[in-house]
């Protein structure tokens, strides 16, 4: 039995509490009275994951086994979520290729032969073939790369398909193939609340012209949070086109989760609690710290990005999305879930060196400010862990720094929009449009490595409810320049930080740190 | 006797010159290449009046271009050696007072001179070029009744602005309307450049602009731009902030920072940016026009931002560049040399300057004068004018 989340009140005793920052991190010595909020130990994993994935093909939710769903003459589509989760990547082999693997076995026995996989990535960059061959796995790539393994292209007209609109307006617009096909087979992996169900097919296989329906600042806004589904507008509108995905094709998906095993052996102290570190993790951290801080930026950089996390499957789902979807809900929450009395004036957050669009790239700015104010912000449910007007206090170094294949509509982004408004209402309304259809980001995004030129703008729009929310949000050890121009406050410490956040929230605020990674869910009561 | 500061042909200095400014940067780098340079301060007799129709002229405020500069920096092509005559002093950008009756001028005019010592100026037949109106390409100005000298300020008979006294031809001097102070007339010489520069480019109605560089040449072009053409967008690349707010004030439609320039440019002309493994950026697409108005590097940049088949219009002095650009994307190279009095257009381009420069938004463009004693400081507070938030520096000879 793991041991459930918690939430450590500082005192004298309490030693000094790891932070990320970027790719490095540190020891923090926090106010007494801090409350830091600590995840679920880590679940155990299921020791036979092949059988649990067998059983879950065989004995799915709503769903007939899916040997049965499997015929000769029929057209199959695996579709699968991409590198953006879980992260870190997963050490192989990632749950997605046995999964498949599965999969394709009862596909062969039923004499299928027209199948179809692709990686569902939305307007995320193609994968490149290295990164789709740790997905898979060796022998599926073999097998159907690049013919029949491919990355969706949101922006390839004559092979999508518009199936319909929501009552609300809301155009449906997916993958050609797999609309088409008699079933589509979803392997998905879950690391937050918000991924899996009915975000799978209905956001990973889909257009712009369908994203934009929920990627947007108003339903962003009220969607509190949007790792609460049954709170979230943006799962709504998910919930919404799945309902006329379901008129057209069959889905049948197989959602897994992991625990909270983050971090290799040799990093095996950021997983823990501090007043639980061993001599051995002590003396781990004292060893990779100044590893860390000695090493060359670029090799700094390249040793993050090698790591590969150990996690344990905790679950394996099958069958329809939505009774499938629930299972997956209850896991996450058995290993994120929180329980947290009350909000606070000030909440701290370390920013690590990854979020789900730089694996394998930078961290640049506006993807800083994204996984701050966007995902661990709406890592709660009920209410945000910080009251409205408070502030945020985020550690990161913030330089500006982008990745030129990866995110060459960020630059422009960052230069050209942030340089007149960080509103996000005035951003959407006056320059998403001009992004989202210009020519050079289309080519981009469909012949090289390069995120939609409209993606810089969905991830400001997931900040868009902490921008409203918060009253000061303040930069630890960021780049001046950098965070002035996107609206925040630097200090270089955090009793500066708290210093300055004493004009917002008084001398004697309440404090929260959030402990992360690994992830955890704020139920904030 | 005058005093002036004379420029005189010393191999050590020039070359002393050119390795402090290409060597070091920032205040230092200014005040030692300045100094360097192969300049001098003198006593010497008044310049000789070549001809009746010559009159002897008092500098009011002289300027110092970036020609100047690149002179005195080493920095100026050894092209242009054959025609300049030394030693000589320099200034060409000048305000000044009549000394002499010279056709309907009288004595005691403030007059401003068109410094180019065309075929009329030197008592020789006209070559055709000057018999067409295009006195800037004057073939004759190595012979005739005064040295050799592409303009007042080269020449080793004329004298030039930073001195005391020089001689120009009745040709050369416009009169000065009373209400146009000295600070504003010194900059009609620039500006009948900048005229001239709008209408070699002939930017096509609509048509979108990129200019390059907004230093003095780079303001005064955006002026004649907005008042002499009618482009589309007109994007200005300033290096500093009150360049940049310069050129807000007089019409940019866009103002970019060096590095940011083909990113936006991208974004605003469509197309897209490419990234070569050596050199920087550069555009499949881009702007119509760009104009060169920096002197030097920003010639690469023009030619790295202008779209295939477009046009670029090089106003300043070169410097020597990588013209793959101009061969692979097919395009136009124009020069743009001081001005002329009509040409194919036969409109003069130093009057219509003087008429704009009463008008135009110039106050505060002049905001450093300095007596010829302080050559050194002058020279390196103009080579950091757009660091210390200058336009255009200036001599006033009176205060010696």
């Amino acid at each position: 039995m793991s041991r459930p989340g918690f939430v450590l009140e500082v005192d004298e005793r309490t030693p000094p509490l790891l932070v990320h920052a970027g790719e490095s991190f540190r020891l923090e010595q926090f106010p007494l009275g801090t409350r830091v909020v600590y995840p679920p130990d880590s679940l155990p994993g299921i020791r036979d994951v092949d059988g649990a994935i067998a059983d879950a093909l065989l004995n799915p939710l709503g769903r007939k086994p899916l040997p049965e769903l499997l015929h000769a003459g029929m057209k199959l589509t695996i579709a699968f979520d991409d590198l953006s989760i879980p992260l870190p990547p997963m050490q192989s082999p990632d749950i997605r290729s046995r999964i498949i693997e599965a999969v394709l076995e009862l596909a062969a026995a039923a004499g299928v032969d027209d199948v179809e996989l692709v990686a569902a990535n939305a307007l995320h960059r193609r994968m490149t073939p290295a990164e789709i061959k740790h997905i898979v796995g060796d022998r599926v790539f073999a097998s159907f790369f690049p013919e029949h393994l491919r990355n969706h292209d949101a922006e390839d007209r004559a092979n999508l398909l518009h199936l319909g609109k929501t009552k609300h307006d809301e155009d449906v617009e997916i993958n050609r193939r797999a609309a088409e096909s008699d079933l589509i087979v979803y392997v998905n992996v879950n690391l937050a609340a918000m991924s899996g169900g009915s975000k799978s097919v209905a956001v990973g296989l889909a257009s712009y012209k369908s994203l934009r329906h929920h990627h947007n600042v108003h339903t962003l806004r009220n969607s509190r949070s949007f790792n609460d589904p049954p709170n979230s507008a943006m799962h709504h509108s998910y919930d919404r086109m799945q309902a006329v995905l379901n008129e057209h094709v069959q889905i049948f998906t197989v959602e897994t989760t992991v625990n909270n095993d983050t971090f290799p052996k040799n990093l095996g102290f950021l997983n823990k609690r501090e007043w639980e570190w061993s001599l051995k993790d002590q003396a781990s951290y004292v060893a990779a710290k100044r590893a860390n801080d000695l090493a060359p930026a670029k090799l700094r950089r390249k040793i993050w990005h090698n790591t590969r996390a150990p996690y344990g499957v905790t679950g394996v789902h099958a069958g329809d999305p939505a009774l499938v979807h629930e299972k997956t809900l209850a896991n996450i929450h058995r290993q994120q879930l929180t329980e947290v009395n009350g909000q606070s004036d000030i909440a701290v957050l370390g920013i690590p060196y990854i979020c789900p669009y730089n694996v394998n790239s930078i961290m640049n700015p506006i993807l800083v400010m994204c996984f701050g104010l966007g995902y661990l912000f709406n890592m709660y449910r009920n209410k945000p862990i910080v009251r409205e007007g408070g502030a945020l206090i985020m550690y990161h170094p913030m330089p500006q720094e982008f990745h030129p294949v990866h995110h060459p509509s960020y630059i422009d982004f960052f230069d050209e929009v942030l340089s007149e408004t960080t509103d996000p209402a005035t951003i959407e309304a006056k320059y998403e449009k001009q992004f989202a259809e210009d020519e050079w980001y289309r080519h981009l995004y469909r012949n090289s490595y390069a995120y939609h030129g409209v993606h810089p703008f969905y991830m400001w729009y997931w900040g868009a409810h902490a921008m409203e929310h918060l009253g000061d949000v303040i930069c630890v050890g960021a780049d001046r320049k950098v965070a002035t121009r996107m609206g925040f406050r630097t200090a270089s410490s955090l009793a500066d930080a708290l210093e300055m956040a004493s004009d917002t929230v008084g001398r004697s605020p309440s404090l929260t740190y959030l402990h992360t990674p690994p992830m955890r869910l704020a139920d904030v009561r | 006797m005058i005093t002036v500061i004379e420029y005189r042909r010393s191999p050590t200095r020039f070359l002393a010159a050119r390795g402090a400014s290409a060597r070091t940067t920032g205040k230092i780098g200014d005040a030692v290449a300045g100094s360097l340079a192969p300049l001098r301060l003198i006593n010497r007799p008044d310049p000789r009046r070549p001809g009746a129709d010559w009159g002897r002229v008092r500098p009011l405020l002289s300027g110092i271009c970036g020609s100047d500069l690149a002179l005195l920096t080493g920095r100026s092509s050894p092209y242009l050696s054959p025609v300049v005559s030394m030693p000589f002093v320099p200034g060409h950008e000048v305000v000044g007072e009549l000394l002499d009756d010279v056709g309907d001028l009288r004595a005691g005019q403030r007059v401003v001179m068109d410094p180019v010592l065309s075929c009329a100026t030197r008592d020789v037949e006209q070559c055709p070029h000057c018999a067409a109106g295009h006195e800037s390409r004057c073939d004759h100005v190595t012979g005739g009744t005064v040295a050799a000298g592409l303009q007042t300020g080269f020449c080793a008979d004329t004298s030039g602005g930073w001195g005391g006294m020089l001689v120009a031809h009745g040709s050369q001097l416009y009169p000065v309307p009373e209400e146009l102070p000295n600070e504003r007339a010194v900059l009609v010489e620039p500006l009948s450049c900048a005229v001239h520069t709008v209408r070699r480019a002939a930017v096509p109605d609509g048509a979108s602009v990129v200019i390059v560089g907004a230093g003095t040449v780079g303001l005064l072009t955006l002026l004649a731009l907005r008042e002499f053409a009618n482009p589309g967008p007109v994007y200005v690349i300033a290096k500093h902030g009150h360049q940049r707010e310069r050129a807000r004030k007089l019409g940019a439609t866009d103002v970019l920072e060096p590095k940011r320039a083909a990113r936006v440019l991208r974004r605003a002309t469509g197309g897209s940016l490419q990234t070569p493994e050596r050199g920087a950026e550069y555009l499949l697409g881009g702007v119509d026009v760009a104009i060169e108005c920096t002197g030097g590097g920003g010639l690469d940049a023009a030619l790295r931002l202008v779209r295939a088949g477009g046009k670029v219009v090089l106003s300043g002095m070169p410097s020597s560049v990588d013209l793959t650009p101009l061969w692979y994307r097919e395009l136009t190279l124009i020069g743009a040399y001081a001005s002329d009095s009509g040409g194919g257009h036969g409109s003069s381009d130093f009057a219509d300057a003087l008429s704009l420069a009463g008008h135009a938004p110039l106050d505060g463009y002049v905001d450093a004068t300095y007596p010829l004693s302080g050559w050194r400081e002058a020279i390196g507070h103009a080579l950091a004018a757009g660091r210390l938030g200058s336009v255009k520096v200036a001599f006033d000879p009176t205060r010696d």
